[in-house]
Parts: structure tokens; sequence; C-alpha cells
């Protein structure tokens, strides 16, 4: 039917274009094959879990760019108590879970109650509360940690005596990555990890057909129909940001054990936009992401990241450029990807409305 | 009466809405298994008596009401929906209130879905239980079955005619496991003929499992076939209550006006005098294929002559409200439409809009009334957008909305319609179903459209209104020399209003006929008996 294949196409127009430029960009930017798969696995790696973890406040309508930098920054302060105990390896990961846990719910708790008085506004209320509680977060780490709370390790605190370090190397580098690591024509794949991701894939996949999933669904298409018939739709959306902020700060963990040292005052910011970005190539809208967008999105959005700005290069004959063109690139897609965004949500409710009858 | 027989019990109810009184000391009683017909014109209170039984927001919002109501022996003061619905009541309201992206299962079952225990549910709560999709299906399967209804359990909600979302809406509360009594808000309003049957038939089968039903409608004969008991509401107060055996229509639509006059408003009257319809065809029909859900087109072509009333007939189902909606650009459509010798771009309701068609949807949500704004802000809204009407300069140059005509507007058409409310200045959510459907005719008519198009125009309408509605129609064709495209499930109204009719059958135009043609004819090119082989545009 030509309804649905048009549906198809407007759905999945996002990631056709972002792989028609990497088409495009590819052959310009010379590198291998081999070369690319093998960034392509490690940016894998570090981000799905992430993108995944947005998910279900996308589910439950709340739109993308949610309690990701609240999860983020409670995995980087379990990261940092963690180096700070000396714990190594996959332990250690997870006893930076274990702290980092209590601290997300709490955030998730936060957010969840200021959303629910934001009902329509989510997106733009989640980033403005997310700088608010980033006041927060580097108040803790600048003032108390150091001074309040001991700290033994030199190396983690500011020379002045308190105040952790803006960069701080992880000694739990790879905890999760070599826990079973293979090797294929020399790409190392990260079976521990995949492992780990492929667990979050069946949870997602699995709760959506749990009846808290269904009625997370239910709200996200419409506040007033499930609240009249009964749904307790606050307390479901306070679930939903909850999970994901759980969930994010798994992710955070994850995406640091891979890349081995922790940008301690603006790391969180730039996880939870890429991590957007990413889903949005994917294909995902503001109120509709499986876990293919996840992956799919995450894979297209990182091949892009790496191939542009080479690509621009080689084009422009100017090393020079290629950080402006690499920051110039990577906000590009960010902002494409919105843009188009926009386009095909405005195009589903064009035809929604005609559907109306 | 044995007390222990009755299910609902009213005495004294009033209710006020800013001082003025909509429902004004209300009292009847419903019996187990009983069908009640609640009829009334629009805005006689109606909806407002069925928000109160239900314990609706909006009643305790606006100051709540007076009187008491008795639901199964006891006292009810149902302060929310979720109340009323675990006493056992539910409610089907003139509006959906359906999850379109979700299934019909998901939604007969919403917020019941049946579960199973897993690993996890045991020790996290049961709200982790997973869904049992199989069960679900037979639930919703059974429903269906209760209703007589053939429908598919996996279809998305969104994909559906709008008759069959109905039933979807009375399966969901039929499904509930204590349900004692349903209230049905109009529920036949967007049916079909055939379908309505098939819905009273099922009241019926419900009635006799010992569930009551109040039932409200403007098409009386539903009433006296199918109810026990009717109850007449007008201006607030009821005026009967009595049983339906021997009741006419006639009897009841002179209840609802309180005159005896209406008579002759109900009997069909045809104008005599042509329309100012001109020898040229101004809109033409190419070829028009629909894809609506539930009123597919496939091949439609006609030809509109200047200043007449084309009318658009047939069964539902069979294309007739594709034929604007694919016009309009409002459902993917493909073939040649033109107006006034140019080309109108289909798939683009923009296109359509600035090509001067006005339309008046079937489906009043759907398209544009501000709820939150004035009565007289949204009559004037369009003609002021559009064509810069209701401005005026201050200084010679700056455009400033002029109130003064704006009200003077709206009175006018507050006037003709007889459009029930405080004044221009009430919001238009405030306004009874059939009072918001008449706004809907205003906007249109404010345009002063030299072409219009009008699905359903009486869905909703009460019968005394009806006629009243139809003469505006004709009164501006006639004055204005407005060219109208009429589309209505209702042979007779088309047969009162059209200069020429158009019968769709199976997504084709099966003839076109004269209105004094006589109805066995429409009746057998509705049923695909006859079909002219040659377009007849003589
Ligand atoms: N929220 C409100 N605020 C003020 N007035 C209201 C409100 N709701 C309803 N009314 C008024 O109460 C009166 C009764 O409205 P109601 O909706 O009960 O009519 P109805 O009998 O259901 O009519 P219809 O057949 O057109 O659906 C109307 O005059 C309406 O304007
Ligand atoms: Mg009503």
């Amino acid at each position: 039917m030509n309804k649905r294949m048009r549906y198809i196409l407007v759905n999945s127009a996002v990631p056709l274009l972002f792989i028609l430029i990497s088409a495009v960009a590819i052959p310009i930017s010379n590198f291998s094959g081999m070369y690319l798969l093998s960034e392509i696995i490690t940016r894998l790696t570090r981000n799905s879990f992430m993108v995944l973890s947005l998910l279900l406040p996308v589910m439950a309508g709340m739109g993308i760019n949610f309690g990701l930098i609240l999860g983020a920054m409670a995995g980087q302060i379990g990261l940092i108590f963690v180096t700070e105990w000396g714990i190594l390896g996959a332990g250690g990961l997870t006893v930076a879970a274990i702290v980092g846990t209590p601290i997300a719910i709490l955030f998730g708790w936060f957010a969840g109650n200021v959303l629910n008085r934001a009902k329509g506004r989510e997106m733009i209320t989640s980033m403005i509360f997310g700088l608010f509680m980033s006041g927060i977060y580097q108040f803790f780490l600048l003032y108390l940690c150091g001074s309040i709370i001991p700290f033994s390790r030199p190396n983690l605190i500011l020379s002045r005596g308190y105040g952790v370090r803006n960069a701080i190397d992880l000694e739990v580098m790879g905890g999760f990555d070599n826990l079973l690591k293979v090797w294929v024509n020399g790409i190392a794949f990260p079976v521990g990890t995949f492992i780990i991701i492929g667990v979050l894939c069946v949870f997602t996949w699995w709760f959506r057909k749990t009846k808290l999933g269904q009625n997370m669904r239910a709200v996200g298409l419409d506040l007033d129909v499930s609240g009249s018939s009964g749904i307790p739709v606050e307390k479901t959306r306070m679930q939903a940001v909850i999970i994901s902020t759980v969930l994010s700060c798994y992710g955070q963990i994850i995406y640091l054990q891979n890349v081995g040292s922790l940008n301690t005052y603006n790391g969180a910011d730039q996880a939870a936009l890429f991590a957007a970005a990413a889903l949005l190539v994917g294909g995902a809208t503001v109120s509709r992401a499986t876990v293919v967008n996840g992956i799919v999105g995450t894979a297209l959005f990182h091949l892009n990241f790496i191939v542009m700005p080479v690509a621009g290069k080689n084009l422009t004959g100017q090393a020079m450029l290629g950080e402006y063109f690499r920051m110039f690139v990577s906000y590009g897609i960010v902002t494409t990807a919105l843009i188009l965004h926009a386009w095909s949500r405005k195009k589903n409710t064009d035809s929604a409305r005609a559907e109306r009858k | 009466m044995a007390e222990d027989n009755i299910m609902l019990k009213l005495t004294g109810v009033g209710k006020k809405f800013d001082d003025v009184a909509v429902l004004k000391d209300v009292n009847f009683t419903l019996e187990k298994g009983q069908i009640m017909g609640l009829v009334g014109e629009n805005g006689a209170g109606k909806s407002t008596l069925m928000r109160i039984i239900f314990g609706m927001n909006v009643i305790a919002e606006t100051g709540g009401y007076d009187g008491e109501v008795f639901f199964d022996g006891n006292k009810a003061a149902f302060t929310s929906p979720q109340d009323a619905l675990k006493a056992g009541i539910g409610m089907v309201h003139q509006e959906f209130s359906l999850i379109p992206g979700f299934t019909t299962t998901e939604n007969i079952l919403l917020n019941m879905e049946k579960t199973k225990p897993n690993v996890i549910s045991k020790v996290f709560g049961k709200t982790l239980e997973t869904l049992d999709m199989p069960k679900m299906r037979e639930r919703a399967a059974h429903a269906f079955q209760t209703l007589g209804v053939n429908l598919s359990t996996d279809e998305l909600v969104s994909e559906m005619p709008v008759g069959h979302k109905q039933f979807i809406e009375i399966a969901r509360e039929i499904d509930r496991e204590h349900v004692k009594m349903l209230v049905l808000d109009e529920p036949t309003a967007v049916l079909t003929e055939s379908e309505a049957e098939i819905l009273l038939a099922a009241m019926r089968k419900i009635a006799e499992m010992g569930i009551s039903i109040i039932f409200i409608s403007h098409r009386l004969a539903e009433i006296t076939s199918v109810c026990d008991k009717i109850v007449v509401l007008r201006d607030g107060v009821v005026v009967v209550e009595n049983s339906t055996a021997g009741v006419s229509v006639h009897q009841i639509a002179d209840w609802m006006v309180g005159r005896e006059s209406s008579a002759d408003a109900v009997a069909a009257k045809r104008h005599e005098e042509k329309g100012p319809s001109g020898s040229d065809f101004v809109f033409e029909v190419k070829n028009l294929w629909v894809d609506m859900p539930g009123e597919t087109v496939r091949d439609v072509s006609f030809k509109v002559r200047r200043g007449e009333i084309f009318g658009i007939g047939g069964l539902a189902g069979h294309g007739k409200l594709g034929v604007p909606n694919g016009i309009m650009g409002l459902s993917p459509a493909g073939g040649i439409v033109s107006f006034d010798g140019k080309e109108v771009s289909l798939n683009s309701p923009i296109s359509a809009l600035n090509g001067g068609l006005a339309f008046v949807s079937e489906d009043r949500r759907g398209v544009g009334l501000l709820l939150d704004e004035p009565i007289d802000w949204n009559i004037c809204f369009n003609a002021m957008q559009v064509q810069g009407k209701f401005l005026k300069k201050v200084l010679g140059v700056v455009p400033i909305r002029d109130e003064k005509a704006m009200s003077a507007c709206a009175r006018q058409y507050i006037e003709e319609l007889s459009i029930k409310c405080t004044g221009e200045k009430q919001l238009v959510k405030q306004l009874s179903g059939g009072n918001q459907q008449k706004i809907c005719l205003a906007k249109a008519f404010a345009l002063s459209p030299s072409f219009l198009i009008v699905a359903e125009p009486t869905r909703g309408i009460d019968v005394g209104a009806k006629q009243l509605v139809l003469e505006a129609l004709r009164r501006y064709n006639r004055e204005n020399g407005t060219t109208i495209l009429m589309i209505s499930s209702e042979l007779e109204e088309l047969r009162q209003t059209c200069d020429r009719i158009a019968i769709i059958c199976e997504g084709k135009i099966a003839g076109v006929r004269a209105p004094e043609t006589n109805a066995v004819d429409f009746g057998l090119l509705m049923s695909g008996e006859i079909r002219d082989d040659v377009e007849e545009t003589a």
C-alpha cells in the first residue's frame, strides 16, 4: 500500500540521509573498511548502553534528553569513589554502579517531580533542570570532596587541598571490555561489554510487554485517556524517569571504562547530547524509539563523526581545518538530526490529522 | 415498586454554571435491566446530567451540584470517574476517548490488561507481570461477539472508520467485570443506519443481562424502538417521564420543544423554488480516488453547476465521506479536481483552502474549533485571517480587530441558527455538542465562500434545529449565490435541500437524480441494483 510505503520512508528519512552522507564521505576520507569497522565496534561498546537508556522515557512520552545528564553524573561520582578506594577491574565497576544507583534514584526522583509539573514541555524543562543539577554536582565535587569528605589519594584532589581534579585517569579502565575479549582478524571484540548491552536490549524488549511498560506506552500516547482509565499517570512517568536515570548511570560507567579517563566537570553534558543525537539519527522520534533505532543510530552517528572531519580535511587540503571541521560537523550532525526529526514529526502529525476520522 | 429493583435514582438534582441554571430539580428512576432514553434539544442539559452521575471533574470544578444521586441502593457522590467505574458505571462520551496508536484489543483492555506472573514480577510486584496477549485478544473478541460486530482484534484504532471506533468504546465498557449501568451519550450519531441497528440489538442483549442503560440520541426513532422508558429534558427540567409504549416520534418531538408546531418541523418540506443555479459548471471532479479508512473512494467523477446545491448520498462505508476529505487534502487522494477553471492540488489542505473551498467537516472535533476561545472569535477568526474581514484601521493605517463587528456578526448567527449560549463571549468548550456543531457551520458561513462543502451538517443536532440548519444552507445558497456540495447520510435531508443528488455505491457514482425522484429509486441506486453507465451531466 502506498500509504504504508510513504509512512516507512518518512520514518526512516533521517537514517537514510546519514547513510547517504557516509556513502559519499567514506571514499573521500580514504579510511579502510577494517579501520572503520573496528572504530564502530569501539563506539558501540562505549555509547550504545547510554543511548538505549533513553528508550523508556521516550516510550512514556517525555521526549528525548532526559534524566540522562543526572544519571551520567551519578555514574561519575561512583567512579571517582572507586578510584579513591582503589578497587580495580570489573569488581571496581560493579562497586561504582552500586554507589551510583542510589544517587541516580534520588536524582531521578527529583527530575520526575519537576517534569510532572511541566507536562508537554519536558524537553526544555529537562535541559534547564540538567544545568541546575550540574551546578549542584560541581559544588559537591569542587568544595565538599577533599574537605568535608576526606580523600586520601593526592592525584584525585586539586593542589589547593580540596576539590576533585578536572581530569582523572581511571584505574578501572577496561574492566568490562577485558572480561571476555575476542580477537578476530585483528579487531578486538569486547564480548563482556556486549553481553551487558545485550542484557539491556532484552530487558527493554521484555519491559515493553509488561503491565508497567504498557502503562508507559499509554501515558506516552495520551495523558488524558490514560488518566481517565485509571492509570496513575504521574507515578508511571516518575518510574520511567527513575529507571532511565539509573540506566544512564550504568551507561556512563560503561562509556568511561572504555575511554579510560574522566573529564570530571563537563563529561556528562556531552554524553547526554550525543546520546540523544544518536537516537534521532537512528530514526527514532520524540514519541517512538526502538532498540534497533538506538543501535543503528549509534553506529551511524559515530561513523559520520569519524569520517567527516577527515573527509573535510582531504577536500580542503588543510590539516589545520580538521579540528574546526570536527566540531562543526559534529554539532552540524546534531542540528541536522533535530531539524530532520522536527520535519518528520510534522509529516507524521499531518498524516495523523488526516487519519483522525 | 420494590426499592431493590432500582439501579439509579435522582432526587432534586440541579446544576448551575456561573449562576446559569442548566438543570433544575431533576428526578427520575431507572430499574435494573431497563433501557432509558434521554432526549432533549441541544443544550437541554443531557450531557451535563451524565457528567454529574459519572463524577466528572468539570462538575466539581464548577461548583458541584444540588440534590442526590442514588446508585444501586447507595448514595453516590463520586468525586472522580474512577469511583464511578469502580461502582459499576460505564460511560461512552460524546467525544472519543481512545488511544489512536493502540490496537483495538489494547484499547478495550486499557488498564484492565490480563497478565501472567513471571520470575521478576514475583519479586518486584504485579506491575511487572507480562501481558497475556492471547487472553486479551480472547476478551476483546468476546466483547465484539456480545455486540454482534465483526472487528479485528489487532487493528490500530487510528486506521479504523469512525463508526467502528464507537464499537470499540462500547466494547471497553461492557468488558468491565462489574459493570451494572452503561451511559451512552449519542453513540449512534457517528454510526450508519445498519451499524446503529447492530448497536441497538446489542443494547437489548446487554439489558437482558441485567445491565441498565441510559441512551441519549437525537434520532427519535431509535428511542422508540429500543427504550423501555423515556425521560424528556427541556431547559434543564424533566417534563416527561414515561414508558415508551405507544409513544410516537412526533409526540416526543413536541415534548422536547414544548409546542405543538414542531410536528411540521419534523415532516419533510421540500423547497419548491429553484436555487439561482446557472448553466456553467464551476466545480469538476474527475476520476477521484481517496484512501480514507472505511470510506474508500475508487473512481468518482461529477460536475457541479454554479449556484446549485449538489448532494452526495449513499450508504456509509461506500465512500461518500471520502469525497470531501479527499478534495480537502485530509486523506491521501488522486485524480483531477478543478474549481472555477483552476486545478486544486490534492493532498494539501492549505492549497484547497487558498483555492477558495470552505469545508465543514463531519468530525466536529477534528477540524478547528478553538475550544478555549469565545464564540465570536471562533466564528470570525478564519474570515479575519484569510480575508482580512473584521479589521478596522486606527488613524487610517494600523489594522486592529473590530470587536463590534465581530460581536454583531456572531450575534446574527446565534440568532439564525438558534445557538444556545449565554452570549457571544461564552467559551466554545462550554457549549453543548450540538451547539458546537452549529458554530462550525457559522464559521464557514462567515467566510462567505463562493463554494462550500458541508459533510453531515445535522449530525448531533436536535430535530427542531435540523430544519433551521438546512434552511440556513438554502438561504445562503439563494442570497449569496454560494454553490454548495452537501454530503449526508440522511436521504430525506438531501431531498429537501439539494437541486441534484448523486448516490455513491462501492466507491463509484451509481447515478445522479433530481430530488423529486422517488425514494425507491434512490434505494436501488444505494444498494447497487441500478447503476447508470453513462455519466449523467445534463
Ligand atoms: N463547563 C460549562 N460551563 C458553562 N456552561 C456549560 C458548561 N458545560 C455545559 N454548559 C451549558 O449547559 C447547557 C447544557 O449543555 P449539555 O452539554 O448538557 O447539553 P446537551 O443536552 O448534551 O446538548 P447536545 O444535544 O447538544 O449534546 C448548555 O447551555 C451549555 O452551554
Ligand atoms: Mg450532549
